[in-house]
């Protein structure tokens, strides 16, 4: 295992003392108006705020949650995008010695409601009118909650309830209270200590209700520490921060990482905006769950099949350059001097463009983690020069635990353990972790505490195994493992991803646990359908429609045969259709980070399975769709089912 | 430009005073009068062909109606062009999107700023000083007042012509307040958007309408009744261009006429609320 100690974070000692307010106190003092900690952009244009802007923001927020009655330990909640204000709330709540909360930004109400109601809040932050209606509408119902804080003024003039108030009423209190406790700031935060709660982060669970994981600051600091010591960052870093707060991913680049080293956390404009944001910034690390890769593939793959013919053929030799470099490099093979120069030359004529429009130029660790990835997105990656990494984590170990090293990629693992971390196979072949990030234990909840968290170990629920060269083999979600007809297990997710390769298809779930053959439900990806439907002259008004076509049967049979290619007869997809609509979150179908929620599908869409395994060759379907507003709509609507061929 | 004189809210700010209009034998339309007050959002209803249009376009000058007066602020208009109109603080939407389809979002916007360029041909020239200040002066205006409230950001540099026809409709509203006008004709801003475009268009009508910085009177011709019910202060109905009635949307719902000759079922106008 290789350890680099000449960065910035080893000369932070986590002491059991420390916490998160005292490291940004101390940082803010030592970065002052000079360095930037973050930028936003804004009205069209990038907007620096320095260290000592960030201090003086928190701070008064801070202030003023304790001028509204914030005590120690009530818990305050985030809801809204990815923007200053949301980061500057949590940091406030901390250092008024707090415990932050944070939602998804596209809860429904009544995830919303749970949460709010579950971790006793009293304090509640929102973006703007979407997040404050959603507030307001569970108000009522949520005893403990007193104050809803909002920032952005667009559409709030008409609101006067008292429990309303504005971020910058809260930070005039603030300052109300400073003139009159000078140094109250300072001793606020000098009582923490670091195995205090910082946060409360609800797993996203594909399988039950949300459960509130207490992480400590401790928790927090060493998980940046140790993931810092394996792939240091560097204080001039550029990281963008795009994927919701309220993903413990995101809190491990943002706050344990971010704080530490110091790099400047860029904030896009509007959601719909951050692949050009990203762009514009060329970040230098990189964590996002697999579908924002794969997101980058397909667009890659779509723009290939739009370019000229000369392009297509330069593309070509591209990846042929690529694929064989990197491959003889996950082979840990020489590359020989003439496939170097050709790989040199293919960054030049392509991949460099290419790199500069994903906004991956600069990037030197991209981490993907979550949910599983397919090698072919693997492979897609490297022969690109981008140096995507699997890491393996939970919201119970405040981030990851395991990481892929550089020059140490194998597909089907996600690497060895970070430093301070130690991994062992129980045995029944769940992964056990045991490290300082491990969580303190579940809010309200000490069942599922103490068959969780024994003797220091934290119980994962997922399957795996350590294989030869030490690398941690994840099989998913243990209930989530077949049983092929000739008695061998399989994970679905393996397929499913190689599914997902195609550009055509967007979500794909395969069923066979226990059957004679292997069935596949896909959602046809609309964009990249639609367009190869205008193409190819074909008329649609909307995606159930298109999703029914024999075209686009053919199409997708297509895609599938590929996946097929090379697996066993009995792992072979034989039978599919396709959803008749996008499989979403807001029908619990996802959960909010996009794992497919098996048990969920397999009974709601209990039809098609029967279907699949009957001799029919179509399926009624009669059903309500949920708004993320409320609003529901019906439809009724006819499935085809196809068998795959050869 | 004429100076223009500071109304308060609930002066008259536009007067039809009984125009007619007609192309050859066809009488669009026959002796109308409507009074706009400021601050208000004032719909005109009426079935297809009704009119609606042509007194629109009567009012922001591409037709001269035969008789009658316009009366914008308390002179008479009817002599001036559409393009000194604009000037006075008279700026619209069309029905059918009119927007430049080669040019980006931003540079339509900027289009619809170019009535508050004062510098002249040689500091534009050398772009220095004033024609600078100037610039970054409406640069900010459009960003901040325009494209944020629109939530445009994510196609701001795109080609007009390749959006959606939503947007294409948000584009053309945001060109039709970078003039900052006290009168804004909105014809049929909501015809041919889905429901969520609907519900967005709606409330950018209420914001700029209703919020401190904008304060825009606003025209609103629209067939979607829900919205017209829910918005509107004051309904004008007219008919084969007649006026039918002049009242509030509660008036105008309870009018046996009204509803006979445009509402038919009762379920049309429920109210979205």
């Amino acid at each position: 295992m290789h350890h680099e100690n000449n960065n910035d974070s080893s000369k932070i000692e986590i002491s059991k003392e420390l916490t998160i307010p005292k490291l940004f106190y101390q940082q803010a003092a030592n970065f002052g108006k000079d360095r930037v900690a973050m930028r936003e952009k804004e009205f069209g244009i990038w907007r620096p705020i320095s260290w000592q802007d960030y201090l003086d923001n928190v701070k008064y927020i801070a202030l003023g949650l304790i001028s509204l009655g914030l005590e120690e330990g009530d818990k305050v909640s985030m809801i809204g995008d990815n923007r200053p204000e949301g980061l500057w709330a949590e940091m406030a709540t901390l250092c008024a010695r707090g415990v932050g909360v944070w939602l998804f930004q596209d809860c429904l109400i009544d995830e919303v409601r749970y949460i709010i109601d579950h971790s006793d809040t009293r304090f509640l932050f929102g973006e703007g009118q979407e997040e404050v209606d959603k507030a307001i509408s569970i108000f009522n119902e949520c005893p403990k909650l007193q104050k809803i804080i909002w920032d952005d003024p667009k559409g709030m003039r008409n609101y006067d309830e008292d429990y309303l108030i504005s971020l910058k009423e809260v930070q005039q209190l603030g300052r109300e209270l400073e003139k009159e406790k000078p140094d109250f700031f300072e001793e606020l935060i000098n009582k923490g200590h670091g195995e205090e709660v910082a946060l409360l982060f609800y797993t996203s669970g594909t399988t039950a209700l949300p459960k509130g994981a207490l992480l400590s600051h401790n928790n927090m600091l060493t998980m940046g520490q140790h993931l810092m010591t394996v792939d240091p960052c560097q204080g001039t870093d550029d990281y963008v921060s795009y994927l919701p707060f309220a993903w413990i991913g995101e809190q491990m680049m943002s706050i344990s990482c971010g704080l530490q080293i110091g790099y400047t956390i860029n904030f896009p404009e509007e959601p719909e905006t951050a692949q050009e944001n990203i762009r514009e910034i060329g970040p230098h690390v990189m964590f996002a769950p697999p579908r924002m890769y794969e997101q980058m593939t397909r667009s890659v793959q779509v723009k290939y099949l739009d370019a000229t013919w000369i392009k297509r053929k330069f593309y070509e030799f591209s990846t042929y350059a690529g694929y064989k470099v990197a491959n003889l490099k996950f082979d840990k093979k020489p590359v020989p001097f003439y496939w170097r120069f050709l790989e040199w030359l293919s960054s030049v004529t392509v991949q460099k463009k290419l790199k500069d429009h994903l906004g991956l130029s600069r990037v030197r660790n991209a981490y993907t983690g979550g949910a599983a990835m397919g090698p072919d997105h693997f492979r897609f990656f490297h022969a690109l020069g981008v140096n995507l990494k699997q890491i393996y984590g939970q919201t119970e170990v405040a981030g990851i635990s395991v990481v892929h090293r550089s020059g140490d990629i194998k597909f089907d693992t996600v690497g060895h353990p970070i430093p301070g971390t130690e991994v062992k196979i129980s045995e029944d072949g769940e992964i056990l972790t045991r490290s300082s990030s491990v969580f303190l234990g579940y809010y309200k909840n000490p069942e599922a505490t103490e068959s969780t968290l024994q003797d220091g170990w934290l119980y994962s629920g997922d399957k795996g195994f350590i294989d030869d060269d030490g690398h941690l083999v994840v099989f998913d979600r243990t209930k989530d493992v077949f049983t092929l007809k000739d008695g061998k297990p399989f994970a679905p997710q393996y397929l499913e991803t190689r599914l997902k390769f195609s550009p055509y298809i967007k979500d794909s779930w395969v069923i066979g646990d226990k059957k004679d053959y292997i069935t596949a439900v896909l959602c046809i990806d609309y964009a990249v359908v639609g367009k190869w439907a205008d193409e190819n002259k074909i008329n649609y008004t909307s995606y159930p429609e298109l999703s029914q076509m024999p075209e686009i049967y053919d199409l997708v049979g297509k895609q599938i045969r590929q996946a097929n290619k090379d697996l066993p007869d009995v792992a072979k997809v034989v039978k599919f259709t396709n959803l008749y609509k996008e499989l979403d979150a807001d029908d619990d179908e996802l959960t909010r980070t996009r794992k497919l929620r098996r048990a969920f599908v397999e009974k709601r869409y209990e039809e098609i399975v029967g279907a699949l395994y009957s001799e029919n060759d179509s399926v009624n379907i009669d059903t309500t769709i949920k708004y993320e507003d409320g609003r529901e709509a019906h439809i009724k609507t006819v499935m085809q089912i196809r068998t795959v061929g050869d | 430009m004429v100076e223009s004189n500071k109304l308060n809210e609930g002066d008259v700010l536009l007067d039809l005073q009984d125009i007619d209009m007609s192309f050859g034998k066809v009488e669009a339309l026959v002796g109308i009068s409507l009074q706009i007050r400021k601050g208000e959002i004032h719909s005109v209803i009426g079935p297809n062909g009704a009119g609606k249009t042509v007194m629109m376009n009567c009012i922001n000058g591409l037709y001269r109606p035969q008789k009658g007066n316009v009366v914008y602020k308390g002179q008479r208009i009817n002599h001036l062009r559409p393009y000194q109109r604009a000037s006075l603080g008279i700026s619209r939407t069309f029905q059918k999107v009119e927007v430049f389809g080669g040019m980006t979002v931003l540079d339509n916007i900027r289009l619809g700023r170019h009535i508050h360029m004062k510098s002249g041909i040689t500091s534009g020239s050398i772009y220095v000083g004033k024609t600078a200040t100037e610039e970054a002066e409406h640069r900010q205006f459009i960003e901040e007042e325009i494209i944020d409230l629109l939530e445009i950001e994510s196609i701001r540099s795109k080609s007009t012509g390749m959006l959606p026809y939503g947007l294409q409709k948000r584009v053309e509203l945001g060109r039709a307040l970078a003039l900052e006008p006290e009168l804004l004709i909105l014809d049929e801003p909501l015809a041919g958007l889905n429901l969520e475009e609907v519900e967005d268009m709606a409330r950018f009508i209420l914001d700029i309408n209703e919020e401190k910085r904008w304060k825009v009177t606003c025209l609103l011709v629209e067939h979607d009744m829900g919205v017209v019910m829910d918005l509107s202060d004051r309904v004008f109905v007219l008919n084969f261009g007649n006026m039918i009635m002049d009242g509030t949307p509660a008036e105008v719902q309870q009018n046996p006429e009204v509803v006979k000759a445009y509402l038919g079922e009762e379920d049309l106008y429920a109210s979205r609320k």
